[in-house]
């Protein structure tokens, strides 16, 4: 684990983060009928200089997590918590200097860039909100020097984001996040709308900036096989809640969660020699409706291993009780009742 | 390959098992700002019961192919300037467009990327899935929606008599996909064209749509083409691969071989900027550059400017798609190359 080798006090600390959408009827008298729970109490912490990679499936909440941590959403309960100040009670001036260093890199570049202002304008607009960071006169060599630094012309900043390739577009989105030099960069699926060959360039890109910058990633994808190459550690969410997390290995390796062994071994193999013998888990069934999940365990409604309790009682994201005195690689937090070890990656 | 192609103008005599053969077709489209070569001279072929993966980027070509063997390429501004679409040795581009509909359906059905934008929103499943049957073998409504619900226990929907009446926005993604292969399934076609059909899915619904599919292919001893750009499903279901880059098949193997050790520099690429475990803290491959623009294919081999083997002669000289030979190969395997061997060699 990182924080035990270096020391780190973790940087960001999420306690407990609740965001509930209402659900409303009527025009004339609204009233709440509901809630979309799309995130339903998730803790974690990023160390700093680490990279934490939250995979699951579409409408599983890791997003509304990514939204929340660079206040773009604000939480329906539970604690950000920023070098030990709770940046959800933040406003103001306060809040602005916090989100200074926490940035994020969207996922689709053909729509997160403005197609009416110029790559230059684009990468420069932090420094209007932010002008301690950049004084006026020295923002155009700013802009160039970070075109430079994400490997792209500095003779382009007069261009417009039609000029160029997804991977391209791409990189401009990630020197916007790098304008204001943050400590924290959420990227919410930076490499799912590129084409293979450029995917590996952007990954590369981003590796290579973390170690020059000391930056923490908070990596938010579906592609298990890049988050595995990226990340320190892994959570994997389900429905709302983070199911199991730790380090890499022992989220590949030594998963204990039947969601994470399930997705695991769902992820094609590029290996055609493996279909033969490879165990595959297919879960029948669709995700539930975050609007109403099942009580107890959220999985149960697809887990082959469900039993009575895992109706009854919600089991918490700590280590399991079989392992816990153990110091094996499966000793890691896990949210099931009848967590049991199992190889699924050949 | 045009000499192929004129010389195996009587078809069906020397190669009855294939289905579908594609042979040497060019399509362009005509735009404001020039012409974009979608496709330069594929060629390739489907038997019953085979999974052929056509695996590409964007713009390489591998959906406008499958489009002009359909039928369904906007024309204008698309335009097939040459080649030929045998479909149990016809040929489908002498047909007039009558004619061409009675196979679309029931010769090959295509199954799309995005089922909620394929499906009428304002029409239950079951007349679309009905309609089929309407339209192409003259059925009564009621009986059409009795096979309607046959078609949907078949894709495994549960409660089927119960969602028949549902529209397309009722099911899930997974569901909808399911939808899409039901149809595309519902007059028993020979040969289906599925276009990135899990794209859009998530990975565990992902896993049970192409088991799925897979079933009914082996059932139905139908052929499948499976469009895509994911390198793990190619190597979870195709027998052969053909690779295919600025509009050309730059490789063509049976999958085992090419994995094990791929004969084009760009499938090599392709195969090493998956992230393995052993990389782990290192950079991954990436191969440099941008895919070409269709504008401006650049000469020669189109995939020079990217290649870490290029020569001059891949600059001046379109490499052919030759065979490949080594010892122990035994199916039929091309590369698009001039340093094949030299590729192989080094995967080796």
């Amino acid at each position: 684990m990182p924080h035990a080798e270096h020391g780190h006090e973790p940087i960001l600390q999420v306690r407990g983060l609740v965001k509930h959408y209402p659900l409303t009827q009527g025009v004339l008298i609204r009233k709440q009928v509901g809630a979309v729970k799309a995130v339903d109490g998730v803790d974690f912490d990023l160390v700093q200089g680490e990279t934490l990679g939250i995979v699951g499936e579409s409408g599983c909440g890791k997003s509304t997590v990514a939204k929340m941590l660079v206040n773009l959403e604000r939480p329906t309960a539970g604690e950000i918590r920023y070098k030990g100040e709770d940046i959800t009670k933040l406003s103001g001036r306060a809040l602005k200097a916090v989100r200074r260093n926490i940035q994020m890199v969207f996922q689709d570049p053909y729509t997160s860039l403005n197609p009416r202002m110029t790559v230059g304008d684009i990468i420069g607009e932090p420094y209007e909100i932010h002008p301690e960071v950049a004084p006026k006169g020295s923002r155009r060599r700013k802009v160039q020097e970070l075109l430079d630094v994400v490997g792209l012309n500095p003779e382009y900043i007069n261009r417009y984001p039609h000029q160029f390739s997804g991977g391209q577009r791409q990189r401009i989105g990630i020197a916007r996040g790098l304008a204001l030099r943050p400590e924290i960069i959420v990227a919410d699926e930076p490499v799912s709308a590129l084409d293979v060959s450029v995917q590996a360039q952007v990954i590369n890109l981003l590796d290579q900036l973390q170690n020059e910058f000391d930056l923490s990633y908070v990596f938010i994808a579906h592609d298990l096989s890049i988050v595995r190459h990226i990340s320190d550690r892994v959570g994997v969410m389900y429905l709302g809640r983070i199911v199991e997390i730790g380090s890499d290995e022992e989220i590949y390796e030594h998963p204990t969660h039947p969601y994470t062994q399930a997705l695991l071994s769902a992820v094609p193999v590029p290996d055609p020699e493996a279909r033969e013998h490879r165990e595959r888990i297919i879960l029948s069934g669709d995700v539930p409706s975050p609007a109403n999940p099942p009580s107890g365990c959220r999985f149960r409604t697809r887990c082959w291993k469900a039993r009575e309790r895992c109706a009854l009682e919600v089991p918490a994201l700590a280590v399991p009780a079989e392992f816990r005195y153990e110091r094996g690689p499966a000793a890691h937090d896990s949210a099931c009742h009848f967590a049991e070890e199992k190889q699924v990656v050949p | 390959m045009a000499t192929v192609a004129s010389e195996a103008s009587a078809p069906g005599e020397h190669r009855p098992s294939k289905l579908l053969e594609v042979r040497d077709l060019h399509v362009e489209f005509r735009t404001r700002d020039g012409v974009a070569k979608a496709v330069n001279g594929v060629d390739y072929a489907v038997s019953a019961g085979e999974t052929l993966a056509v695996l590409g980027e964007s713009g390489s070509g591998k959906s406008v192919t499958a489009q002009a063997v359909m039928g369904i390429l906007d024309m204008p501004p698309g335009r097939i300037t040459a080649g030929q679409i045998l479909f149990q040795g016809r040929d489908l581009l002498k047909l007039k467009e009558d004619e061409r509909r009675l196979v679309r359906g029931a010769g090959m059905a295509m199954i799309f990327q995005d089922a909620l934008s394929s499906l009428n929103p304002v029409l239950s499943v079951g007349e679309q899935l009905g309609e089929m049957y309407v339209v192409h073998r003259g059925m009564s409504r009621k009986d059409a929606k009795a096979k309607a619900i046959e078609l949907m226990d078949r894709v495994r929907i549960p409660a089927a008599r119960e969602r028949v009446g549902q529209y397309p926005h009722q099911f899930s993604g997974g569901m909808r996909q399911r939808i899409m292969i039901a149809m595309a399934m519902a007059l028993e076609p020979s040969l289906i064209i599925a276009d990135e059909p899990t794209t859009a899915l998530d990975v565990t619904v992902q896993a049970q749509v192409m088991d799925l599919l897979a079933e009914l292919q082996r059932e139905m001893n139908m052929g499948l083409i499976l469009i895509t750009h994911d390198l793990g499903v190619v190597a979870d279901v195709a027998d052969t691969i053909a690779v295919m880059y600025a509009g050309r098949i730059v490789e063509k193997a049976p999958v085992h071989e090419i994995y094990r050790a791929p004969a084009h520099p760009y499938t090599r690429g392709l195969l090493e900027s998956i992230p393995r475990l052993d990389q782990k803290g290192q950079d991954l491959y990436a191969i440099k550059g941008l895919p070409p623009n269709l504008m401006n294919i650049p000469p020669g081999c189109a995939f020079h400017p990217r290649c870490p083997l290029a020569q001059d002669i891949c600059v001046t000289e379109e490499p052919p798609l030759a065979r490949v030979t080594y010892e122990g190969l035994v199916a039929e395997r091309r590369s698009a190359c001039h340093f094949w061997k030299e590729t192989l060699d080094a995967a080796r």
